[in-house]
Parts: structure tokens; C-alpha cells; sequence
């Protein structure tokens, strides 16, 4: 029975074919956050090693994380974990039966836009 | 007369046959972070960038070590988990087993070695 008529019926369409949403949109790049935050925790241990290794090797670990490029980098994962950890909270209350109808997903997602960038430019002032 | 209910039927006929755990756990983890990751980044930020000295005696103090060791235990069990989604969507049949492995091998061992390294400080 499951493969009668396979091949003639409507698919549902795909990432080609849907217009980019707020809903879609925020979800990919919680994913996309979650994911990269890898550079950023593997840099910390990184930099923890180094400090328990010794003056020498903490010295090229900090050097390399305040650099130009590391701040760059730091500044980005700040970004990225402060999207990530909204993003997990969104996901906690949906997955409590709350703010699951199109008009609130939506205005979630773009809060939760507004207040990372917020957060990101405070931890940074702040640090 | 059948005893067996709805529920009991349709338990593991969906495609993924399982997962109710992963998820339990993701959202576990994810309730811990949220306390934790603000007092992370605001402690590790704090030493990020201090003298060698300095930053030895900061990550001595109990506070942001234990911090520390909390993050990384739950954050890299909570990557661990995260990635093994990512993996599952994208990578399929023997590579997407290797590549499941390979980062969960990397979670623990990045989670033990950042452990370690505190530990090592403070104590």
C-alpha cells in the first residue's frame, strides 16, 4: 500500500522553493549558532589549557584571543550564544504549548533578533 | 477484546522509531545553560586578557572555576547532542555514524581537557 502511486503526488515544497520567513529563518540560524559555537568552546579550552601549561603557552593563547582577529571571533561567538540561548528558550515555551500560532512565532523571532544584538552590544561595552 | 491502548500502538512507528530521550535531555541541558551561560561569558570575559599572574589567581578563586567546569561538563554534553541532529539531517549511512562518533569523542575529550586545566589552576 505505501508505494502506490509514488512519484505522482504533490511534494511539499523545499528550501528552493519557499520564500524566506522570519519562523524559517531564526531556526536556521539557531542551528547555524549552535553548531559554530564548537570554535568558540574548543578556543576556550584552548586558552584554560594554556594557562595551566604556563606563562609561555598562555602567552600565545591570550595574545591570539586579543588579538584584532580574536576579539573579532569572540565578538561573533558572543553573538552567537546570546541568539543560541534565546533561541533555546523560544524553543522551551513552544515546546510547553505556548506561542505556537504564526503571528507570535513571527514577532518572537524578531524580539529575539533585537534583544541578542542588544545583549551583544552590552557584553561587549561591559567587557 | 484488545487490551493494548492508542498510545502503546503507535509507540515507535514513527520514522525516527526513537528520540523522546534526546530531546528530554537537550531540554535539560538547554535549562541549565541558560543560568550558566550568562555567568560564563561574564567570567570568562572578566580574565580573557589579563596577565598571566593575574589570570592564574582569577581562575583559582572558586566561583569562576566552578562556573567553568559546569559550562563546559553541560555545554559540550549539550553540543553533543545538538550536532548529533545536525549529523542525523544531513549525513546518512556509514559517514553519518563515523562523523556521529568522531564528535562525540571530541565533545568529551574538548569537556575533560578544559576540566583538567581548571582543575589543575585552582588546585
Amino acid at each position: 500500500m505505501a508505494d502506490v502511486n509514488r512519484g505522482n503526488r504533490p511534494l511539499s515544497p523545499h528550501l528552493q522553493i519557499y520564500r524566506p520567513q522570519w519562523t524559517s529563518m531564526t531556526s536556521i540560524f539557531v542551528r547555524i549558532t549552535g553548531n559554530a559555537l564548537l570554535i568558540s568552546a574548543l578556543l576556550v579550552v584552548w586558552w584554560l589549557a594554556a594557562l595551566a601549561r604556563g606563562p609561555e603557552a598562555y602567552g600565545i593563547a591570550n595574545g591570539v584571543l586579543t588579538s584584532w582577529f580574536g576579539d573579532l571571533v569572540m565578538f561573533l561567538s558572543v553573538g552567537g550564544i546570546w541568539y543560541h540561548l534565546l533561541g533555546g528558550v523560544r524553543h522551551l515555551i513552544w515546546d510547553s504549548g505556548h506561542m505556537l500560532d504564526v503571528e507570535r512565532s513571527e514577532m518572537f523571532g524578531q524580539g529575539m533578533v533585537i534583544v541578542a544584538v542588544l545583549l551583544t552590544v552590552f557584553t561587549a561595552v561591559v567587557l | 477484546m484488545r487490551f493494548m491502548t492508542d498510545r502503546k500502538r503507535a509507540t515507535g512507528l514513527g520514522s525516527a522509531k526513537s528520540g523522546t530521550q534526546h530531546h528530554w535531555h537537550m531540554m535539560v541541558s538547554s535549562v541549565a545553560l541558560v543560568g550558566l551561560v550568562p555567568l560564563f561569558v561574564f567570567t570568562f570575559g572578566r580574565g580573557l586578557g589579563m596577565g598571566y599572574e593575574e589570570a592564574l589567581a582569577y581562575y583559582g578563586r572558586p566561583f569562576p572555576a566552578i562556573i567553568g567546569i559546569l559550562t563546559l561538563l553541560v555545554g559540550f554534553y549539550h553540543f553533543k547532542g545538538g550536532v548529533q541532529t545536525l549529523i542525523e539531517d544531513y549525513v546518512h549511512g556509514l559517514a553519518g555514524k563515523a562523523l556521529i562518533i568522531g564528535m562525540t569523542c571530541l565533545s568529551y575529550a574538548a569537556a575533560a581537557i578544559g576540566v583538567f586545566a581548571i582543575v589543575r589552576i585552582a588546585l
